[in-house]
């Protein structure tokens, strides 16, 4: 098991190497300097500003100069200063981003996975029932709904009309003198509304999925032995089927697992929460270059550790594969 | 998968989205007087407290004056620091941190006479070393700055006495007074340090009405007032900038009460704030912006080198049909580069109503003639058919485009529209100058002088001058009105040159926006001039019984 999960993470470094070689060649092709947010369309701007942020910046080199420096630096974990006016650490930029973000998609992913999977499961069981066709209609118009116009319609009546929930943002104001459990109240409430938009477009997915792996467990022959042999019901699906329809989902976890640090930038705008799908775009805008390719190494270490628990997971949870 | 969908249920599948869709525009629809009436009593007399929350769209980035070059951010230090000068609300100049200045008789000199009062937000005094430190801050190559260029021109700055500032000019320069209106940087807490490393990026130290709180990085930044700002301390307590990036959330945030300001867009100001329980609540606000739109020419291209071709697509282009259909009736008709209003603009210059007849006579005369009836010209062999570019992001020159594309058809011009992301839209076809017209926008600077713009010599890769517009007199106008310092002798200059740019269209002025601020009732003293609502900030107040935040 130890050498399995060692030559994994011993295949990872190459490909983080790829994967960090294209994207800052693919990143730097792309029209646009750093600079423009100053320099560009500018009346007061002076020539030689832009040249002088070039050699700063570095980006006079040959690209592959820069893309050493830049790995050079990696290697001792720094990502470098941000390029935007404010020049801070790409580190720190990162950080006070990522709890929000965090919280956020993880809150969400346990709201998907409690409704998914009874959902799924008692879809499968009462295949073609009442149940069955609501829920999946449900679940699709959710999942075919634009979230940010779902968002804002929720807003505008949860918010603004009945009052309930606050419109955007994850603090009120006079956040800091409440004490430390109507902080956290506060927050989970102004949480609310996103949480359940980020859920709604997932559970489709989500809920599909367990169900046609309940459909596919349950017409397994062990099954029918474990009726045959007389056990309720109950302890046929719950114990016999639910254990194995669940295996799948260690993959899809896995994979959910860059996902988590990944913020969308309309949803964050809509909700003006300071997260890190907008950073990521704001990066991008600007030619962060050090910013963006913090994010994406980032983004890129998480999938890869994504994928290698889920095959851990896997290899743990199922003893046929740990032993092929 | 056996969930396929067939008749009947299908016709059940749309009753039950049709209801969805039923319910949903029904909880959104019933809205009006929802609103809790405000408390209205008699006394709105001048009282100290509360605190407005503002909303703005983008984050600040850094809060060091000569490195705040985005919106977000001047508008911060803007309230935290000073500038030497200021203008005041008809947009001419006051002093701030100086109490008075005086102008050598050559036009090369200014002397400052500091105020003696001021202190910085730590305690520190403030005394002309401070300037004289921002000075060579600005001209430091090290410094990252935009502004640079201004302070260059100085040939001898000196502090002669901690209460006396002096620059000295090689040559005078009119945009040089603008200058001083920067926000001034402390000496005792710069000096010796790495500008670009420094805490002052975002925790700011000035001399201003507001002292900096607290900045939590994209989601708000708070100000104080400063109980010993010297020229008394503004009435409320506290601003909060909240960045909302999203302008419906932003609406949304307002009616629910989580803002007290915001600039609303046209959409917003004419059709969702009409209701009587919106005004209950708050005031709008509308005055002509610092900005306008044009359609500009490549004066490179031969099809618009004969000034009566520009005029006929003048001519054919209603400026009023685009006000009324971008920016539904909100914004006027540009004539010229400078904000009506203004002491610069000049109202008396030729203008292009729309009449489609004389731009087809004038096309006619200049030999664009329709052949062959398809209802494009053609002249030589060539038909008169041209691409517009525009930038990605910005709808209302869009919207404008397509006006002007249907406005020039009928005339006989065929028109491509092509909308292409900025960086490309700079780098690939206005630098190097492939492009035929463009729709783009200027924000109009409070001094006049436009030479980057309008002189011949800015003609080069990445200047401003991209059309190629080149006019000997107002080459001469140009130089000419930066070299002279009074109102009065720079007004004839510039309202010259105005009449010169509207008889050569070498932009087809297309219209200016309205700023439409909106404030949440309870503030009191709000006073709308040329300059805007925001001048006289630090006299807003809201009467004692009407405060909202009493911490």
């Amino acid at each position: 098991m130890l050498i399995f999960v060692i030559r994994k993470l011993l295949q990872m470094v190459p490909l983080l190497l790829g994967i960090t070689l294209i994207s800052f060649v693919v990143i730097h092709l792309a029209p646009g300097d750093p600079t423009d947010l100053q320099t560009e369309m500018n009346p007061e701007a002076g020539a030689e500003l832009e040249e002088r942020l070039r050699t700063e910046y570095g980006l006079d080199e040959p690209l592959m100069v820069q893309y050493g420096t830049w790995l050079k630096r990696l290697v001792h974990l720094d990502f470098g200063r941000s390029f935007s006016q404010d020049r801070r650490p790409v580190w720190d930029k990162i950080m006070e981003r990522l709890p929000i973000t965090l919280l956020i998609n993880l809150l969400s992913m346990g709201l998907i996975i409690l409704t998914a999977v009874p959902l799924g499961v008692i879809s499968a069981v009462k295949r073609d029932s009442w149940f069955d066709r609501t829920t999946t209609l449900l679940v699709f118009v959710g999942f075919a709904a634009p979230s940010f116009w779902l968002a804002l319609l929720l807003m505008d009546w949860l918010g603004v009309y009945l009052g309930l929930v606050p419109v955007s943002g994850i603090k009120s104001f006079g956040h800091e003198y409440l004490s430390a459990w109507e902080q956290i109240l506060d927050i989970g409430h102004h949480l609310i509304l996103p949480v359940f938009i980020s859920a709604v477009g997932g559970l489709a997915g989500f809920s599909r999925y367990m169900r046609s792996n309940m459909l596919d467990v349950i017409r397994q022959d062990y099954i029918l032995t474990a009726r045959a042999k007389g056990l309720p019901e109950r302890v046929v699906i719950g114990k016999h089927a639910l254990r194995n329809a669940l295996l799948p989902l260690i993959t899809i976890l896995g994979l959910a697992v860059p996902g988590l640090i990944g913020g969308s930038v309309i949803f964050e705008s809509i909700f003006a929460i300071p997260g890190m799908g907008k950073l990521f775009y704001d990066g991008v805008m600007m030619r962060d270059y050090p910013l963006i390719m913090g994010i994406l190494v980032i983004g890129a270490v998480m999938t890869l550790v994504g994928n290698m628990l889920a095959d851990v997971g896997y290899a743990l949870a199922d003893p046929r594969i740990r032993k092929g | 998968m056996r969930w396929c969908i067939h008749g009947l249920q299908r016709a059940l599948l749309q009753v039950c989205l049709g209801c969805i869709c039923l319910l949903l525009i029904l909880l959104s629809g019933c809205r009006e007087g929802e609103f809790v009436p405000p408390e209205r009593g008699e006394d709105t007399s001048v009282a100290y407290g509360d605190t407005i929350i503002m909303g703005t769209i983008g984050d600040a980035s850094n809060l060091i004056p000569p490195l705040a070059s985005d919106a977000s951010s001047s508008t911060i230090t803007g309230h935290v620091y000073n500038g030497l000068i200021r203008y005041d609300k008809n947009m001419r100049f006051e002093g701030d941190l100086a109490e008075s200045w005086e102008i050598a008789e050559d036009g090369r000199e200014i002397t400052f006479h500091l105020r003696k009062d001021v202190t910085w937000h730590d305690g520190e005094p403030f005394t002309s070393a401070d300037v004289l430190f921002t000075y060579k801050l600005m001209v430091d190559p090290d410094t990252p700055t935009a502004y640079a260029e201004r302070y260059k021109q100085v040939e001898q700055a000196s502090a002669p006495d901690p209460y006396t500032f002096k620059v000295r000019y090689a040559q005078p320069l009119a945009p040089a007074l603008v200058s001083w209106a920067m926000g001034i940087c402390p000496k005792h807490l710069l000096e010796g340090k790495d500008i670009t490393t420094s805490e002052l990026a975002r925790n700011p130290v000035g001399t201003g009405p507001f002292r900096f709180v607290k900045w939590d990085p994209g989601e708000q930044i708070v100000l104080e007032r400063n109980e010993d700002y010297f020229e008394g301390a503004p009435y409320i307590k506290r601003i909060v900038y909240r960045i909302v990036p999203d302008t419906t959330t932003m609406f949304l945030e307002l009616q629910s009460g989580g803002l007290d300001y915001m600039g609303l867009t046209p959409l917003q100001y004419a059709r969702q704030t009409d209701t009587p329980a919106f005004k209950r609540r708050f005031n709008k606000y509308r005055y002509p912006a610092f900005a306008y739109t044009y359609l500009g020419y490549n004066l490179r291209k031969p099809m618009f080198q004969d000034i009566r071709v520009r005029h006929a697509i003048a001519y054919a282009i209603d400026k009023q049909e685009i006000v009324d259909g971008v920016l539904l009736g909100l914004g006027q008709p540009a004539t010229g580069p400078y904000k009506p209003g203004s002491w610069p603009y000049n109202a008396d210059v030729p203008r292009y109503p729309y009449a489609p007849d004389k731009a087809r006579d004038l096309l006619h005369e200049v030999g664009w003639k329709d052949v062959d009836g398809d209802g494009v010209r053609e002249k030589d062999g060539h038909r008169f058919a041209f691409t517009i570019l525009t930038n990605q992001g910005n709808d209302q020159r869009i919207k404008a485009g397509e006006i002007i594309q249907r406005r020039l058809q009928e005339v006989g011009i065929e028109i491509k529209l092509r909308v292409i992301e900025w960086a490309s839209f700079l780098k690939e076809f206005i630098h190097p100058g492939k492009f035929d017209a463009t729709i783009l926008g200027w924000t109009v600077p409070v001094d006049p002088d436009g030479y980057n713009i309008w002189h011949s010599s800015k003609t080069g890769p990445r200047e401003l001058n991209f059309i190629a517009y080149n006019n000997p007199e107002v080459d001469r106008l140009l130089e000419q009105g930066r070299r002279v310092l009074s109102i009065e002798e720079r007004r004839p200059i510039y309202h010259r040159l105005q009449e010169i740019l509207a008889r050569d269209q070498p932009y087809t002025f297309l219209y200016v926006p309205d700023s439409l601020p909106v404030v949440a009732r309870r503030f009191y003293g709000i006073e709308e001039t040329p300059a805007g609502i925001m001048h006289n900030f630090n006299e807003w107040y809201v009467p004692e019984e009407q405060q909202k935040y009493k911490r």
